[in-house]
This record gives C-alpha cells, sequence and structure tokens, in this order.
C-alpha cells in the first residue's frame, strides 16, 4: 500500500525524524491561509502516488501566500501519470546547504532490509545507481538485533563529515529505522536529507510504502489508505477480496493464480490482443468472487469479451462454473464470455455451463484465440 | 531419486486441524504420502481421522511430535499471523525440510524467520508456495497429484497454478516429471531457483529442467548465471508477467517490476544468454522438452 507524503512525514515525526511543518490543502484558498499562518516563502506540493511530481510541475516554490494560492490554483485538479491532484502539501521553503539520500527497502538477496544512502540526493536513486552506483553505500540490517549503534554511525559517517552532524544524522537512521519496523513498511525513502547553512540536519521529502500482509496488525496504517487514488474499480476488487489491476485493452480475463493470471494476460497479447485487467480470484473457490468479477469487469465500458481461464487446483471448476451461471442472471454481462475449465471438478463443471448454454474448453491457446478473434471482431463493428 | 522428498518422508502437518490444514493432509494421505501426525495447540491427544479409516495422532507441540513419530518433515498451513512461529517451531525441533503453504506472511517476519532456520541447518520451502511433489512418491503440499507422472523433467516455479498448467502439458504430451517445487512468490523465500537447479544437478533422475519465473526481483537472472557455469542439464525457461505495468504488485507480493528493474524483458535477455531455451507460451514447453531429452 502505498501513502502520502504528507502521512509519511507524520510517522517519521511521530519516530522524532526532524521534519518541518506542513498541512494539507484540497482548496486554493486552504493552501493560501496555511502559507500565511507559515509566513516567508512556502512549497507546494501535489499529494499523489507517483514519482516525479516536480518534472511534472506538481511541486512549486512561492514566495508568499497570495503566490501558494496561484500555485495550489494550478496544481490541484493536474493530472501526474494518469492520477489526479486532490491535495497539496503546503509547507515552509528551506535554506538548503547540502541534499542525501536515505533509503531502507526490503532486499530480496539478502532477505533482510538493507540501508541505501548516499551523498548524492534529491535526484531519483535510480538514476544515482545507473550513473554513480559507487556514490551508493549499501548496509543490511539483521532484524532480530535491529539496527546496532555503530552500524547508525557508518551509515552517519558516509554522509556527512562534520561530527555533529554525524551524531544528527546516526539519531535519525535509528528513528527511521524504527519507522520502518514499526508501520510494517517495505520501503521508507528520506530524499533529500538536508542541511541547513546554519548546519541543522533534516528530512524535507518522504516516502514510505507498506507491506500489504502487515496490514492486520497497523490498523491505524491501513486508516492512511486514500481510495480517491486509485481506480473505484480496484478500490470494489479489494473489498471483494480480489487482486485486481485495470488495463488499457478490452478483453477482460478472469483467472485463478496470479502466475496463471500473469501468463494469461501474455497469452492475450501473443495472440495479438489487449488484456483489459489482471484479476485473480485466488484459491478459495466461493461462486460470489465470480459474480464480483464479472460485476467489476463488466463495469468496463472497453471490454469487448470476457476470457475465463481457470486450472482447479483448491479451486473448484464447478464453483467458478456456478459463479458465471448466477452472474448471468444477477447482472447484464453484455458481451460474449469465453471459457476454459481444467481439472478438480471439471466434469460437473461442463455439465453446470452446458445447462445453462455455455461451451468451455480446456486449452488456455484455444480460450485466448477465440478471446481475440472475438474482441477483433467487436472492435471491427464499431 | 527425486529432490527435497521421496518415499522415506514422514510427514508432520502444522495445522491440521484448520480448514486448508484437514482437506489437504488427506489429499497427501490419499496421494501415498506419510503424514505421521499433525500439530495444534490445545488439541493434543486427539486422533486425526484420513481416508479410508486411518487416524494420525495430533500433538500441542512440533518436539512432542518429532519425539513421538520421528518426523523428519513438516508442512504449515496456519494464518500469516502465527506462520512465522510455526515455522521457527519446526526449525528448533530439529526438522530439516519444512515447507509453508500460508499466504500473506509479513515480509519483515521472514527476516527474521530465514536466519533462524538457516543457523538450524534447515531448508525452508515458501512461503506462500504449492509445495513440492515427487510424482508416485510423495506429496507435501497442495499441487494436483493427478495432473502430474513419474519421469524425467524437474519443474521449478515461482507460481502455482502456472505450475500446473505447465506440468499438464508435459503429462498429457506423455511426459514425466522427477519434482515439481513451487518456491513460492514472496519476496523473501527460504528456497530460490539456484537451490533446485543445484539439486536437480545432482539428482539422478532429472535429465532436463523446466523453470518458470516471472517478473520482480533478480532470482531469475542469478538462476541463469548459475545454469551457465554449473549446469550440464537441459534448462528450458518462461517468463509470466511481460504485459505487466511497472510498479504494480500482480498478486504475488513479489511480483513487480520496480521503476526499471525486475522486467520480464530483462530475465527472458538473462535466459537467453545462458543457454536457456524461453518458452512464448506456457504450451511450448512440450515441443521444447522433446528437442533436449
Amino acid at each position: 500500500m502505498n501513502i502520502h507524503e504528507y502521512q509519511a512525514k507524520e510517522l517519521l515525526r511521530a519516530h522524532g525524524v526532524p521534519v518541518p511543518p506542513g498541512e494539507v490543502a484540497t482548496t486554493p484558498e486552504e493552501a493560501e491561509r496555511i502559507a500565511s499562518t507559515f509566513g516567508g516563502p512556502v512549497v507546494v506540493k501535489a499529494q499523489v502516488h507517483a514519482g516525479g511530481r516536480g518534472k511534472a510541475g506538481g511541486v512549486k516554490l512561492a514566495k508568499d501566500a497570495a503566490e501558494a494560492r496561484e500555485h495550489a490554483t494550478r496544481i490541484l485538479g493536474m493530472q501526474i501519470k494518469g492520477l489526479v491532484v486532490e491535495k497539496v502539501l503546503v509547507t515552509p521553503a528551506e535554506d538548503i546547504a547540502s541534499e542525501a539520500y536515505v533509503g531502507i527497502v526490503v532486499d530480496r538477496a539478502t532477505r533482510s532490509p538493507v540501508f541505501m544512502v548516499s551523498r548524492e540526493g534529491g535526484i531519483d536513486i535510480e538514476e544515482v545507481a545507473a550513473t554513480n552506483p559507487g556514490a551508493i553505500h549499501r548496509l543490511p540490517v539483521d532484524t532480530r538485533y535491529g539496527l546496532l549503534p555503530f552500524q547508525a554511525h557508518w551509515l552517519a559517517t558516509r554522509l556527512y563529515d562534520d561530527p555533529a552532524q554525524q551524531r544528527a544524522c546516526a539519531r535519525i537512521m535509528r528513528q527511521l529505522y524504527n519507522t520502518f519496523i514499526d508501520s510494517g513498511a517495505s520501503l521508507a525513502e528520506i530524499n533529500p536529507l538536508i542541511t541547513t547553512p546554519a548546519g541543522e540536519v533534516k528530512a524535507i521529502d518522504a516516502k514510505i510504502n507498506i507491506d500489504d500482509n502487515e496490514l492486520f496488525r497497523h490498523p491505524e496504517i491501513e486508516a492512511l489508505r486514500d481510495t480517491s487514488a486509485e481506480p473505484p474499480s480496484e478500490t470494489a476488487a479489494r473489498e471483494a477480496g480480489l487482486t485486481f489491476i485495470q488495463l488499457d485493452g478490452n478483453i477482460g480475463a478472469v483467472v485463478n493464480g496470479a502466475g496463471l493470471a500473469m501468463a494469461t494476460m501474455d497469452l492475450i497479447k501473443f495472440y495479438g490482443g489487449e488484456p483489459a485487467n489482471f484479476l485473480d480470484i485466488g484459491g478459495s473457490s466461493n461462486p460470489e468472487k465470480v459474480v464480483n468479477a464479472l460485476r467489476i469487469i463488466t463495469s468496463d465500458p472497453h471490454v469487448r469479451v470476457i476470457c475465463f481461464n481457470i486450472f482447479g487446483g483448491i479451486t473448484r471448476c464447478d464453483d467458478v462454473a456456478n459463479g458465471i451461471v448466477e452472474a448471468t442472471r444477477r447482472i447484464q454481462i453484455g458481451v460474449p464470455l469465453v471459457i476454459r475449465l481444467t481439472g478438480t471438478n471439471e466434469e460437473k463443471a461442463v455439465q453446470i455451463l452446458a445447462e445453462a448454454g455455455f461451451s468451455a474448453t480446456t486449452s488456455m491457446d484455444e480460450v485466448v484465440q477465440k478471446a481475440v478473434e472475438l474482441a477483433g471482431a467487436a472492435k471491427g463493428n464499431v | 531419486m527425486a529432490i527435497f522428498i521421496d518415499e522415506s518422508t514422514r510427514l508432520l502437518v502444522q495445522g491440521i486441524t484448520g480448514r486448508d490444514g484437514s482437506f489437504h493432509a488427506r489429499q497427501m494421505m490419499e496421494y501415498g504420502t506419510a503424514v505421521v501426525g499433525g500439530v495444534t495447540p490445545g488439541k493434543g491427544g486427539q486422533r486425526f481421522e484420513g481416508p479410508s479409516g486411518h487416524a494420525v495422532p495430533i500433538f500441542d507441540t512440533v518436539r512432542d511430535a518429532v519425539a513421538e513419530t520421528g518426523a523428519n518433515t513438516s508442512i504449515i498451513y496456519v494464518p500469516p499471523a502465527f506462520a512465522a512461529d510455526a515455522i521457527m517451531e519446526a526449525a528448533d525441533a530439529g526438522i530439516p525440510f519444512i515447507v509453508a503453504i500460508t499466504e500473506g506472511v509479513p515480509v519483515l517476519d521472514m527476516t527474521r524467520v530465514y536466519p533462524y532456520v538457516r543457523e538450524r541447518g534447515a531448508r525452508l520451502l515458501g512461503p506462500n508456495c504449492p509445495g513440492v511433489l515427487a510424482p508416485g512418491k510423495a506429496k507435501v503440499g497442495i499441487m494436483p497429484g493427478q495432473i502430474a507422472m513419474p519421469g524425467p523433467v524437474g519443474v521449478v516455479s515461482r507460481s502455482g497454478t502456472l505450475t500446473y498448467e505447465v506440468v499438464y502439458q508435459l503429462t498429457r504430451a506423455g511426459i514425466g516429471q522427477s519434482t515439481c517445487v513451487g518456491i513460492g512468490g514472496d519476496p523473501i523465500i527460504g528456497t530460490n531457483f539456484i537451490d533446485c537447479l543445484a539439486a536437480f544437478e545432482a539428482d539422478p533422475e532429472t535429465r532436463a529442467i523446466v523453470m518458470i519465473g516471472e517478473i520482480g526481483g533478480t532470482d531469475e537472472q542469478n538462476a541463469a548465471e548459475y545454469v551457465k557455469r554449473h549446469v550440464t542439464k537441459p534448462v528450458i525457461g518462461f517468463i509470466a508477467g511481460q504485459t505487466a505495468p511497472p510498479g504494480r504488485r500482480m498478486g504475488h507480493a513479489g511480483a513487480i517490476i520496480s521503476g526499471s528493474a525486475g522486467t520480464a524483458a530483462e530475465k527472458i535477455q538473462a535466459f537467453q544468454d545462458a543457454g536457456i531455451r524461453v518458452m512464448e507460451r506456457p504450451s511450448d514447453v512440450v515441443g521444447l522438452i522433446r528437442e533436449v531429452l
């Protein structure tokens, strides 16, 4: 789960990390009012779940409250990577002497959280990794012991030469690590970590991603979820216990299992079609899940055909067949369904479908080719 | 021979009285796996009824179960919040091979579990995996046994149903499998591709290897490098997620393209550079395996 910059900063602040004050506005008037309470120049920052906000014009420096209002007028409602900006963070502008990068990610290779720090901050770390990999210092942390004081000190000495700044930085490393662990994060980044001309060390931008598997033990983090930042179909899918991702094509897909669902999308493309979604109905075989899946897919007006690819293991094919029949009774599908079922209770499923007037195949290639053909024909008719 | 499990497997089922645990314990018993007992805290002393009147004892703790039954393998079906503890309990009781089926285990839990298991000399498969099937010998997991048949192909995969698809294609074409291993779709897993490749290379029954990867991370790239240096048997590969958008978690927690890293294109390139023949479609497995066998 992604959270916004302002939410990430609140988590960091709660763990003691020095973060400048800031407030969120949803209207230009509000932005102006917040800016005037800070006095002096402010930064107006789009709050969307997308990188490259600055390049897209979503981060602007304002010399006073009136200009903050102007910037907010332009930024609110703008689209960044397809996402509409509905909130801006207004925060005092800082004088910057240096910018560093600090991040923690879960690293698959060492099977542990790894700190990455660099004196080259304020830019995308992937860019640094590509152009100057030697500038990034890495440190894996054994979570059974936590970040040890000498490790925090080592990280700090990679970033700063001044002993006072090293001490301040080591403290921030421990606070960042605690934030990462306490919120069940998969990534926590401060970029940039700045020094001011007066020598203070502060976090002025932050990004935290949460491991979805941790949410059950962190209701306070789950409460930070911003459903306005995702397509309504994805919200509906999550609430129905489905994994769904909206894509741009016109062939809807209902599949059990993530790997098979990806392979189905790829096969649609292989045969010249375009997938409209990724959808995994999961291992349990509740007919209601199939009904919900069809409801979500048919709400996408681009969908011309819906392709089922079910390999019954834990999932029982007859449950899926019952779901399909049930869905056609309860909702207007309006597009053709093509169905592949094989595995557990396949014969029962074929019979249930036949009685309702559907046919099914056992071949994945066949069903996908059929779907692509129907989608193409539908396009030709438009 | 097979890898990780065989006829000598003596299996303990942790979470044997739960919905999934009880269902799959019976399925594994029906397949012929020697299930020697189960563990459910609070139900020690009771018995678990398997198929055809066969019952096995339930224990309160893994230690008690190992002492009584001589179990050498454990499979875990407990809910995500308790999975980390269950895995560590199995390792602490001296079980050398532990399979964690549970989906949704917090990744940070696994950062503590992995070193704990390793320090006790145990191998962990999973979590979030379908387990392992040695056709005709034993099944430790949830793969549908009827789609597989004994033979010379070793199959290793990050996915569940996509593995079934490939195994089904092979079996329908009359090509059997030595062992089918699902390593799991999470970012931190106990056994990776390289561990399985090494085991298949050492297994005399395996004559060719099918490796099914997906987007996210660099396990496939590392595996390709390993194949180039250490694997003499023919390897064919598949990567799922060529059409996946970057930055989205595609069902599996580990299936995510981060920035520009972990794409299908780079993995396919790594496979090709290592001399691994790449399937364009799951059904291509039959033709490619026939060419190398």
